[in-house]
């Protein structure tokens, strides 16, 4: 067991884990934070993406040792006060969602995306997410509710 | 899938993580970004008793420049090595190929030490530090020793590196006022190439002086197509003008057969990609 003491949306957690602990499952099962999934085996869907001192990670390829002593964000961290974040509420009203899976980790690399380049062009966008899979969308939504939340007229 | 257990040890500074690799021997395996090594024990290809994570050692991170060499840290990531305005200016082709490697997120955790130490010949970076000639700095126990790319890079997943040693730094020779491309040819973005070139040119009045060109996935390791190299010196940088010298691209070549295109089709993408790489890095 390792001990590890980290940032998580804001609180400050301490848990002894088991080293090969991936930060996802850290996460999830440690502390119920299951709006965080997990959508493959490979590294490749994106599904499980959080923040690692404000840069996206893939929390399934991250163990949680690793993030001892820093600060993680999870989707669960993205309102204020029972609002949504901008990004979440732009990804409402696009309808960048049917079922939804893959929703917090297109949220999340959006943040990181948007924080990197707040005008992006439409193929930014599509280059920004192509770490995260979508089976539903067909992605045309998606793109929007980025392009809708940095402002433009979409 | 979860990895199999481990002992996990984060030393700060690398005499400490070279002691915790000369007490456990090959038991140790060393964690970088874990881009790559965390999928491998997730699948336990791997299953190491010991996990010395170097992400704590300070001193292995950053760019900075070191006379005519560029001196990037084993543990600079890939969003740090493709934003930086040094790589740009004197090593632009490792800058273009890190662009398209994998993903924001695996850019943001994999480091450019981490990919070069794990020599997967589909990587995009190997073929760019070799054609530029690059050297790696190596420290083990008995201290340490520069190894030059073309003596790094020994076979599939295979390097210069002992068991008991770490890659500390990769030295670039600067090639400012060259122009760089990488053409990567894949069937899904951020995955890795099914070939892809490493093109580096210096033009002398509108015509190519010197040409350095790297192979991704021509052979069991990253290649230098020296045949291509020499043909292009004096070549006009369009199409037509270097297709001749981007046919000797095969040359010692030795691709390999998979789902994504048998040798054959390899070998007439190196040639098509060569004069592609070459021609936009001469800026057309
Ligand atoms: C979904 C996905 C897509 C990807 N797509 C691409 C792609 O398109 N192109 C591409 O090139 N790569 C791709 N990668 C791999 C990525 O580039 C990895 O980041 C990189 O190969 C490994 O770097 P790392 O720092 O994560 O190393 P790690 O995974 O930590 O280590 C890799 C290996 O190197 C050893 N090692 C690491 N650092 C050192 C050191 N300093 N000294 C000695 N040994 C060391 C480790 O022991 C291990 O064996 C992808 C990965 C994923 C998960
Ligand atoms: S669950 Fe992490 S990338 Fe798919
Ligand atoms: S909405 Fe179903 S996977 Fe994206």
């Amino acid at each position: 067991m390792a001990r590890i003491t980290l940032t998580v949306d804001g609180e400050q957690v301490t848990d002894d884990v088991e080293p090969r602990t991936l930060l996802v499952h850290y996460l999830r099962e440690h502390l119920g934070k299951t709006g965080t999934v997990i959508g493959c085996d490979t590294s490749n869907c994106g599904a499980c993406t959080v923040h690692l001192d404000g840069r996206s990670v893939k929390s399934c390829n991250v163990l949680a040792v690793q993030a001892d002593g820093h600060e993680v964000t999870t989707i669960e961290g993205l309102a204020r006060g029972g609002e949504l974040h901008p990004v979440q509420e732009a990804f409402r009203e696009c309808h960048g969602l049917q079922c939804g899976f893959c929703t917090p980790g297109m949220i999340m690399q959006s943040i990181d995306l948007l924080a990197e380049n707040p005008s992006p062009t439409e193929d930014e966008v599509r280059h920004g997410l192509e770490g995260n899979l979508c089976r539903c969308t067909g992605y045309h939504n998606i793109v929007r509710s980025v392009l809708h939340a940095a402002g433009g007229a979409q | 899938m979860i990895p199999a257990p481990f002992d996990y040890l984060a030393p700060t500074t690398v005499e400490e993580a070279l002691a915790a690799l000369a007490e456990h021997g090959d038991d140790a395996k060393v964690v970088a970004g874990g881009q790559s090594l965390l999928p491998v024990l997730r699948m336990r290809l791997n299953t190491p008793e010991v996990v010395v994570d170097l992400g704590r050692i300070d001193s292995l991170r950053g760019i900075r420049e070191e006379g005519d060499h560029l001196v990037v840290g084993a543990m600079t990531t890939h969003h740090e090595v493709r934003t930086s305005d040094l790589v740009r200016t004197h090593a632009a082709v490792l800058a273009h190929a890190t662009d398209q490697l994998a993903d924001s997120q695996i850019r943001h955790r994999g480091t450019l030490g981490g990919a070069l130490a794990h020599a997967d010949p589909a990587g995009d970076q190997g073929a760019c530090v070799l054609s530029l000639g690059a050297e790696l700095e190596v420290t083990g126990p008995g201290g340490a020793r520069t190894v030059p790319a073309d003596q790094f890079f020994l076979g599939l997943f295979e390097t210069a590196l002992g068991d008991d040693e770490i890659l500390t730094a990769v030295r670039i020779p600067k090639h400012t006022g060259w122009g760089g491309h990488y053409e990567k040819f894949v069937r899904v973005v951020h995955q890795w190439p099914i070939v892809a070139v490493a093109a580096s040119v210096r033009l002398e009045g509108g015509t190519i002086a010197e040409a350095r060109v790297g192979l991704t996935n021509m052979g069991p390791t990253y290649l230098r197509a020296r045949g291509v190299e020499e043909a292009l010196v004096g070549a006009t940088p369009t199409l037509d003008g270097v297709r001749e010298a981007a046919e000797r691209a095969t040359e010692g070549t030795d691709p390999p057969s998979d789902l994504n295109g048998d040798a054959d089709y390899r070998r007439h993408l190196a040639g098509v990609l060569t004069a592609r790489a070459v021609v936009a890095a001469a800026g057309g």
